[in-house]
């Protein structure tokens, strides 16, 4: 029985035994024929970066797309090793995965994460690109070709070779200049030729030096780029560069020129109003704006102590909260001391000048002499991208937009309502209004008040652009006056065309002259302007002239 | 009866005036040296140096008093930029005193030290011959001279006045101050120039060096009220108060208001240019600061708060302002700007003719 059971046992394992060389020749032919990528992710299983990193430029170089999981999670920070030095992939819950099949799997021993510092980082940008270049979806290859920058020597080929493979133009060009540095430099007119094209095509401006160089001559007297048609394809790509850079800088200036417009108009509408239609000289009309920006200061602070949860919407709580503190201030002082100085313009400047200086010491007694900081609703902050290099931020365009609503405003309140009525009414004829029954000293307290109000406004623009402190309206006042004094005064379509003008032509100036001589020519050429033209841009006509 | 009145330079006060005149001149130009120099340190009565510094500034500041006083007071033209005419004055004077630090300097280079750090090589041209004394002088009244009469030539030329003209003698300064602040402009950018060591040979910081300018700055002052006054008495000085008060009328009457508003205009400018010379070699240095619209608009309240078109006011007025800021800014800084605002609305509002007009109200009552 024993015996037939030992018999039993053999002829079983004469069977079982071939079978177990089988699979186990199967598994070593396996291990021998090893997977050549994995072995080169093996590297990655180290916490040597410079191990690390070789491993990646292994796998780069290989261009197998499978690689891209492990890289990305390396980049990511999620890739792992355990102790059989076994990649895996760690997701957000915990749960890991082969890093190659992307199968379920689990840790033998202790989890380590592999070296990551800047050397990894380095190799491992290219690497991910390289590879992504080889990605079946063509909107991936674009982005992995617009990341690739200028690609190092060992992945020039590498790009070649999928250039060569291409399919869609757009991936091409972008690939195309990516290997242009190297293009450029090349022995073969016909390598050359096509980073020049492709740099045509897309106007990088980036290559313009590069470009340039090939056309200027050496100092025996050659051309650097010796071959005709090579140099014809370098003037077009220099010239399609300037075109390009040209459309740029018009419609970044346009934009800037646009909200500095803005920005002067919202400051110069109130100007427009105490100094255009009511004679007033305001020099704390800049204090207006001071104040209005520090209402939105302090609207934000409440709101972040007591409504942190709508906190983004404190600007719309500012607006108002600004036009009526400025307003407030603006009939305030011309109850106490403007009223007492009509028809004596120079000593209502010397009072307003005092007033302002009383103002700006009393915001910086209560906040402090430095800037504070009134930050952007989130929906303010960020901006769209129209073309490379020209983006417009939110607050601009917001401000943009602003102005032309509180420019509808006061052009409503002063053409549509009985107080605008009457505003109109007091400044043709002060005496015959009076005689109307219109009671002028009540229409001339609402309209400095609604002035300085509308300055508040421009308070709250600024304070979203830039630093909010007690000199800011002293910044802006010799730049509002010249608004109004040309676009002509006790007009207020005037104003809003003196203002876009300025800001235009400073935008437009700055790249050409610089900042300050910029604004030195604007400022002649206004006091020019006005040697020709004392009415401004928009004169009033007949008897009117006569009276102002 | 009363005695003939005198004629020609005498008439320009009466015996008491000139008894007054005198009187100041004495304390200034005597008993200030004597109190400074003759007096020993240890004595109560000594002057302290930073003290005679002090006055001098102030006298620099009454003759750009009596200048705005001139235009404004008795023409009727306020200008919120006489700051970039003394500034101009100060440039010129401090171009000299830097060209005379010679070698002296911190790069030990002949070229002064900004132009060093530019890495200039060699002076621009319109540096050359502010080594001499008398030509940086003569530049210091001329250039201001030229700009306020190419300035007022077009702007009277187009009849611009009152709030327009002072509005735009602002943007004047403005567009100087931001031209000066450009280190390309080629004077010294946003430090100005400083560091002087010697004037004329004689050292900057020596007690006796100081005092001689003091005394030079009220000679110069001295000159300048007699000179205004001068003016003011003289057939041109009414007509100059016939254009402030009713410009058409005198216009009607025959007189050419631009010729008379150009000449008070101008030389308003150049005397704020000899001001500002007199000042920069007393404090030190001179920047672009000196022509923020702020500056020229405090000039103006020096006169207002003296009172208008009385000339010994708006020296008085420059006195007691600055002497005002020289004590608040010390002792309650936070103060100052209260009280300056607090003057441009007392004297707007409830005291148009300033100091001088008071004291003439007690005298009257007396």
């Amino acid at each position: 029985m024993t015996r037939i059971r030992l018999s039993q046992t053999a002829t079983w394992l004469r069977l079982v035994l071939p079978l177990i060389a089988l699979v186990a020749s199967l598994a070593l032919a396996k291990i021998a024929r090893a997977d050549p990528l994995s072995e080169d992710l093996s590297g990655l299983a180290s916490n040597d970066s410079s191990e690390v990193s070789a491993a990646i430029v292994k796998a780069a170089n290989r261009g197998d797309a499978r690689a891209l999981s492990a890289l990305h999670a390396l980049e990511e920070g999620t890739l792992r090793f355990d102790a059989q030095k076994h990649l895996l992939i760690k997701s957000d819950t915990g749960a890991l995965k082969d890093a190659l099949s992307g199968a379920p799997a689990t840790a033998q021993g202790k989890l380590e994460e592999p070296a990551s510092d800047n050397e990894v980082r380095r190799a491992l940008s290219p690497a991910l690109a390289s590879l992504s270049l080889s990605a079946p979806s063509a909107a991936v290859r674009l982005k992995a070709a617009h990341e690739l920058g200028r690609p190092s020597d060992e992945i020039v080929p590498i790009v070649r070779q999928v250039l060569a493979k291409e399919a869609d133009p757009e991936v091409k060009i972008a690939l195309s200049l990516a290997l242009a540095p190297a293009d450029m430099v090349s022995d073969k007119p016909n390598d050359r030729i096509r980073a020049l094209e492709a740099i045509r095509v897309a106007a990088d401006s980036t290559f313009k030096s590069d470009v340039e160089h090939l056309l200027s001559k050496s100092p025996d007297g050659k051309f650097v780029e010796p071959e005709a048609n090579v140099r014809a394809a370098a003037r077009a790509a220099i010239s399609a560069i300037e075109t390009r850079q040209l459309l740029i800088n018009s419609v970044g200036n346009t934009f800037y020129g646009l909200s500095l417009g803005s920005v002067l108009i919202l400051c110069a509408l109130g100007l427009a109003i105490t100094f255009g239609l009511m004679g007033v000289i305001n020099m704390a009309h800049g204090e207006m704006m001071m104040i209005g920006a520090y209402t939105s200061f302090v609207v934000q602070n409440f709101f972040i102590a007591h409504l942190p949860a709508h906190l983004n919407w404190y600007v719309a709580v500012a607006v108002p909260a600004a036009f009526m503190v400025s307003g407030a201030v603006g009939v305030l002082m011309e109850r106490t001391v403007i009223r007492h100085l009509y028809g004596r313009p120079l000593e209502t400047l010397l009072a307003t000048w005092g007033i302002s200086l009383l103002l700006i010491q009393t915001v910086r007694v209560i906040f402090g002499a430095q800037n504070v900081t009134v930050a952007n609703p989130s929906w303010l902050s960020g901006g769209v991208e129209i073309l490379p290099q020209v983006v417009l931020t939110y607050s601009r365009l917001a401000v943009i937009a602003f102005s032309v609503v509180v420019m509808l405003f006061v052009w409503v309140l002063m053409q549509k309502t009985r107080l605008g009525l009457e505003v109109r009414a007091v400044t043709q004829n002060r005496a015959m209004a009076a005689a109307m029954g219109i009671s002028t000293r009540r229409v001339d307290m609402w309209t400095f008040g609604i002035g300085s109000g509308v300055a508040g406004l421009g308070g709250v623009a600024l304070s979203q652009l830039g630093n909010v402190g007690p000199e800011l309206g002293q910044g802006y006042i010799v730049d509002s006056f010249m608004v109004v004094v040309l676009g002509g005064v006790g007009k207020l379509a005037g104003t809003i065309a003196g203002g876009l003008g300025l800001g235009l032509v400073n935008k437009y100036l700055e790249p050409v002259a610089g900042a300050v001589l910029g604004k030195i020519f604007i400022l002649g050429f206004i006091i020019v302007f006005i040697q020709r033209r004392p009415q401004g841009i928009f004169a009033l006509k007949g008897r009117a002239a006569e009276v102002s | 009866m009363k005695a003939e009145p005198a004629v020609g330079f005498l008439a320009l006060h009466d015996k008491r005036g000139w008894l007054a005149v005198a009187i100041a001149t004495l304390v200034l130009c005597v008993l200030v040296p004597i109190l400074s120099l003759a007096v020993p340190v240890s004595s109560p009565l000594h002057l302290p140096d930073y003290l005679v510094a002090l006055f001098g500034k102030f006298l620099c500041y009454g003759i750009v008093a009596l200048a705005i006083d001139l235009i404004w007071g008795c023409t009727g033209i306020l200008s919120l930029g006489h700051g970039v005419f003394f500034a101009l004055g100060g440039y010129a004077m401090g171009m000299y005193l830097m060209l005379s630090i010679g070698a002296q300097g911190v790069y030990k280079s002949a070229l002064p030290d900004f132009m060093v750090f530019l890495d200039w090589k060699e002076l621009p041209w319109f540096w050359r011959g502010f080594d001499n004394l008398s030509v940086a002088l003569l530049a210091a009244l001329i250039v201001p001279g030229l700009l306020a009469f190419a300035f007022g030539y077009f702007a009277f030329r187009s009849r611009i006045r009152g709030v327009y003209f002072s509005i735009i003698t602002q943007a004047l300064t403005y567009a100087l101050m931001l031209l000066f602040f450009r280190n390309e402009t080629g004077f010294g950018g946003n430090n100005g120039l400083t560091d002087f060591k010697s004037i004329y040979g004689y050292d900057l910081h020596q007690p006796s060096t100081k005092v001689m300018l003091y005394v030079l700055s009220a000679l110069a002052l001295l000159f300048t009220y007699l000179l205004c006054r001068y003016i003011v008495t003289s057939k041109a000085g009414r007509v100059l108060r016939a254009i402030r008060d009713a410009e058409s009328r005198a216009m009607f009457v025959g007189f050419n208001p631009t010729s008379y508003k150009l000449f008070a205009w101008t030389l308003s400018a150049v005397l704020c240019g000899l001001a500002g010379a007199l000042y920069v070699p007393q404090v030190g240095i001179i920047n672009p600061g000196e022509m923020q619209p702020a500056n020229s608009i405090e000039m103006g309240i020096w006169v207002a708060v003296g009172g208008r078109a009385t000339l010994f006011g708006a020296i008085l007025g420059a006195f007691v302002v600055n002497g005002l800021r020289s004590f608040f800014t010390a002792a309650m800084p936070n103060a100052w700007l209260y009280v300056l605002g607090l003057l441009f609305i007392a004297v707007t509002l409830f005291f148009p003719d300033g100091v001088a007009g008071a004291l003439g109200r007690l005298k009257r009552k007396s």
